[in-house]
């Protein structure tokens, strides 16, 4: 369903606010049940606190993530089949320039965001390109963790199982650090987040 | 403890993990295992936990049908193995069980033809063979360790087992269970080991397979059966994922 796509006002195509929500959730569900598994045999010299993870418990954590996946893995191909065909991903995110997301870097600093509604920056256009690659790289990884035996290749593509952890850790952290980026602006810019639930944008005032 | 010689923090965070499940444990007993799996209600019959269980028996399914019954785990070298080998169980070091290998027989029991048990002499007189593979905790750590012993396939043709049964189990001196796939249990990297470096890691009999996580992997082994009866295991019956193959 493409619903309000091409009605006049509408800036987020119906299918892309759904799988943007239903991907936020299974992310969080990724992310908290994740934690509390890096905590059964941390990698690095530090844990997660409890109370910031999903799960209770190692099984627990496990369910829930093992569980979650689906969900982030088929919506998050319906996303990428959607964005593809359908020309968004060429309308949203083309053309992509690091050098202009640079340039809006330097102008947000100066208090000034280049955001209209409707259109990304540079800044988060290439923000966006990357953070779907995260999430991939974060998938796969996840995938050669999961069956180092019957996915081996994949695996080695990785460096191996331990490499594996490292970069399914790494991806994790990623993915959390545009987060706090990402939701920051969402709430704090005006008229940014009415519109990926609505699909329209707000009315000038 | 010895201190692991490995700078790996990840070779002694077992030991933490460990006293950690032995507090979930007490709380298993009291609300069940149903109520364990969500950690968000402490309700029985929950829905969220009802919801994630059927996730973990679909994944069951979809790891049954990945599994390729030819696909061989990578293995090593001498000089890959990890020392000291990380000992895990659901109990201290100082708790394993001492078995007299003199008097130890190995039962065998359910869809068998042939229920006679076995010495550590009748199994040392069967084609022995050995690996160098990786072990992959399901707490995320892994090891490479080498084990010698008796292809499973070989020993449960040896029996008469029906191979066509769906599950076959295990009972261990240390009061632990588990069981797996008959696929799994026929793949030829399935080791019945009676080698490996310390009596800790299970003497005189566990089971080896690289196919699947290390706690499908069960030490002390005093019984095998072969049902179609879905057997459970100690820590499946908390809520970790049956299959839980590699
Ligand atoms: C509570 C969490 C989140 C909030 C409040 C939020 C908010 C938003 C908003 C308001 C937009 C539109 C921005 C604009 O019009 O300028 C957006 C777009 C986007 N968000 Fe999020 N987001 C959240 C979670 C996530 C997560 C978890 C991811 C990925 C891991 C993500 C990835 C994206 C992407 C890729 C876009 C562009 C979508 C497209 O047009 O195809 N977001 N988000």
């Amino acid at each position: 369903m493409v619903g309000g796509a091409d009605k006049p006002r509408t800036i987020h195509p119906l299918f892309v606010r759904v799988t943007h929500w239903v991907n936020a959730f299974a992310i969080f569900v990724m992310v908290l049940s994740g934690w509390r598994i890096y905590n059964a045999s941390p990698l690095f010299g530090f844990e997660f606190p409890k109370d910031f993870t999903l799960g209770g418990w190692l099984a627990g954590a496990l369910a829930w993530h093992f569980a979650a996946m689906w969900l982030l893995a088929l919506n998050g191909l319906a996303y990428l089949a959607y964005g593809l065909v359908s020309g968004h991903f060429r309308r949203s995110f083309m053309p992509i320039s690091l050098r202009g997301a640079f340039d809006d870097l330097l102008v947000a600093m100066r208090g000034h965001l280049n955001h209209a509604p409707g259109r990304y920056n540079a800044a988060q256009r290439v923000f966006y390109v990357g953070i779907i690659l995260a999430v991939i790289v974060a998938i796969l990884s996840g995938l050669a963790i999961w069956k180092p035996v019957q996915l081996q290749g994949l695996t080695a593509l990785m460096g191996g199982y331990e490499a594996a952890r490292v970069v399914h850790f790494f991806a994790m952290a990623t993915i959390v650090a545009f987060l706090v980026v990402h939701i920051g602006l969402a709430v704090s810019v005006k008229g940014i987040l009415a519109p990926m639930f609505t699909g329209r944008a707000e009315a000038q005032r | 403890m010895k201190p692991p010689r490995s700078e790996r923090l990840s070779a002694f965070r077992p030991q933490i993990a460990r006293l950690e499940r032995r507090l979930f444990l007490k709380q298993g007993l009291s609300l069940g295992a149903l109520s364990l799996l969500s950690g968000c209600t402490l309700k029985d019959d929950d829905a969220v936990d009802r919801l994630l269980l059927t996730m973990s028996r679909f994944n069951d399914r979809v790891q049954a049908a990945l599994f390729d019954p030819a696909k061989l785990a990578p293995t090593y070298s001498e000089a890959d193995v990890t020392t000291p080998f990380p000992f895990n169980a659901y109990y201290e070091e100082q708790d394993i069980p001492v078995i007299d290998g003199e008097n130890y027989r190995l039962q065998v029991s359910g869809l068998i033809a042939d229920k006679r048990p076995w010495s550590l002499g009748d199994l040392r007189a069967l084609p022995q063979s050995s690996q160098i593979t990786r072990l992959v905790c399901v707490e995320g750590w892994s090891a490479i360790g080498k084990w010698r012993g008796v292809a499973f396939r070989h020993f449960l043709e040896r029996i008469g087992a029906d191979l066509t049964a769906r599950y076959v189990g295990f009972r261990c001196a240390d009061k632990y269970y588990s069981s797996i796939d008959m696929p799994s249990a026929l793949h030829p990297q399935t080791l019945l080991a009676l080698d490996f470096t310390e009596a800790k890691y299970g003497y005189p009999l566990r089971l080896r397979l690289p196919t699947k996580l290390g706690f499908k992997n069960p030490k002390f082994i005093g019984e095998i059966f072969v049902t179609n009866d879905y057997p459970g295991g100690y820590w499946e019956d908390k809520g970790y994922n049956w299959f839980s193959g590699s």
